[in-house]
């Protein structure tokens, strides 16, 4: 049994919700290069430009790049060999997460209750997927996630018929029905198959893959591009006020699923992708 | 690279009567700051017939939550933050002479309306780039409901502080005609 001390936990993730919220990915820089270089309208143009200078801000004053500092989302695989000691790995995760937010300056956006609506005032609870895997590693995954975009995403339940065709029209029907509000350009999770529950979670983990990654299985990476491609068509662009570059990419993550069912989900994510990824 | 226009609050007939949709500016002078909450009261002490703790006269207001600020900082990120919520709350405020707002996405067809009838201009600033926006703001001073935390009503002032003209005093709206330009497929 590998033992990781509660401690080194709770630093790594207060790290990680500091690191993810100020710094923009390597892959999310270039992607916000080539959008400059490929988009047409000059509101535009002058969007992403200011995106990119925002970024390199945040980058060196260590400030958010965005106000919403999101929800706190983690996908934690556990190695059977693990062991957290000093405490629990859930409570570890806590008060990292609590720490980073207050230490960081960062906004404290969760109510306790959905309908009462008081601010926790430390941004937890996190949102918290756990998965057993064989080894003696534990990988953390966080996405500092907006309510923005969070709030134009859907999961819907297809009869097996509507099949790739289907998927698409209902991507698109999404997209184009955001429009400017979830602050395109913008990253698109899709998740098909799994059940209900399962669909919308595989629709978040698709996007903690990098910018300009296919799926492995060459059917679900040409059905990205085709997507990604007709997602561009739209003409919704850079905060919406028209233009080429709706989205920076589509990923798709898949699973097996009942005969009778058909889920998919599309989870929407904003220019400010920010996530973080580490290996204790 | 399109040129700025420069304007200064509070604004004119004049100047708004320059702003078309698409135009880039950067404006100087007070922005005042309101979310879903203190617009809410604010359309109360108006539906009551009491004042208002700030005069809207020619000003612009801000659809902002800042986030904490830092040691040494006037203030956090303060992107905007999506104003279809505030429709509801913005003629009333209108009728006070209110003569600008900036916040991002698009506005109800009412509130096109009446950017038109009240002569008043919608701005569009860029969502997500709060570190950016923030360091255009020079000084921040709470004016009223500071129990609203980050929703309080703060007096900003601003220098250059760039936003994009989406719906102007001629009915034009940028979210509607941006996408009909770029568009490249068929039905929708
Ligand atoms: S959608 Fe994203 S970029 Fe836009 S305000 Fe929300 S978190 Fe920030």
């Amino acid at each position: 049994m590998r033992e990781i001390p509660y401690e080194t936990v709770v630093e790594t993730v207060k790290q990680m919700c500091m690191e993810a919220n100020y710094e923009m990915g390597p892959d999310m820089y270039a992607a916000l290069r080539t959008a400059l270089e490929r988009e047409e309208s000059p509101q535009g143009k002058a969007v992403l430009e200011q995106i990119i200078e925002n970024a390199e801000i945040a980058k060196t004053e260590r400030v958010p790049i965005c106000q919403d500092t999101g929800v706190a989302v983690f996908f934690v695989e556990v190695g059977e060999d693990v062991k957290i000691v000093g405490g629990s790995l859930k409570d570890a995760i806590y008060e990292g997460v609590r720490k980073g937010y207050q230490e960081g300056y960062l906004r404290k956006s969760m109510v306790q209750d959905p309908l009462r609506r008081v601010n926790t005032g430390d941004n937890t609870p996190p949102i918290i997927h756990f998965d057993l895997v064989p080894g003696d590693k534990l990988r953390l995954l966080f996405a500092a996630k907006g309510g923005g975009s969070e709030n134009m995403s859907v999961a819907r339940l297809f009869a097996p018929a509507a099949g790739k065709e289907g998927i698409k029209k209902f991507v698109l029907e999404v997209v184009e029905k955001a429009g400017g509000n979830p602050c395109p350009p913008i990253v698109i999770g899709v998740g098909i198959g799994g059940n209900f529950e399962m669909s919308a979670i595989l629709a978040k983990k698709a996007l903690f893959r990098p910018i300009g990654s296919r799926h492995p299985d060459p059917f679900y990476a040409q059905m990205e591009e085709e997507i990604l491609e007709e997602v561009n068509k739209l003409g919704i662009g850079p905060m919406g006020m028209g233009g080429r570059v709706t989205a920076f990419d589509v990923h798709i993550e898949v699973m097996p699923c009942h005969i009778a069912s058909l889920p998919v989900a599309v989870n929407i994510q904003c220019h400010a992708n920010r996530h973080v990824e580490r290996e204790l | 690279m399109k040129e700025y226009k420069r304007i200064t609050t509070p604004l004119t007939e004049d100047v708004i009567a320059d702003l078309r949709i698409g135009d880039r500016v950067l404006i100087s002078g007070v922005l005042y700051t309101a979310r879903d909450a203190a617009h809410k009261r604010l359309v109360e002490l108006i539906e009551q017939g009491k004042p208002l703790p700030i005069d809207l006269q020619g000003q612009i207001i801000y659809y902002v939550g800042p986030a904490p600020a830092k040691p040494g900082q006037v203030i956090g990120s303060a992107g905007p933050t999506t104003s279809y919520r505030m429709d509801p709350y913005t003629i009333p405020l209108l009728k006070l002479g209110l003569k600008g707002m900036i916040g991002k996405g698009n506005r109800s067809p009412e509130i096109r309306k009446a950017c038109q009838v009240y002569k008043a201009v919608y701005f569009e600033a860029v969502g997500g780039a709060g570190a950016l926006l923030a360091k255009r703001i020079v000084s921040v001073e709470i004016v009223a409901y500071e129990d609203l935390g980050p929703e309080a009503i703060r007096r900003l002032e601003v220098k250059d502080f760039p936003v994009i003209v989406a719906n102007d005093i001629y009915g034009g709206d940028i979210f509607e005609e941006g996408v009909r330009k770029y568009r490249l497929t068929g039905t929708g």
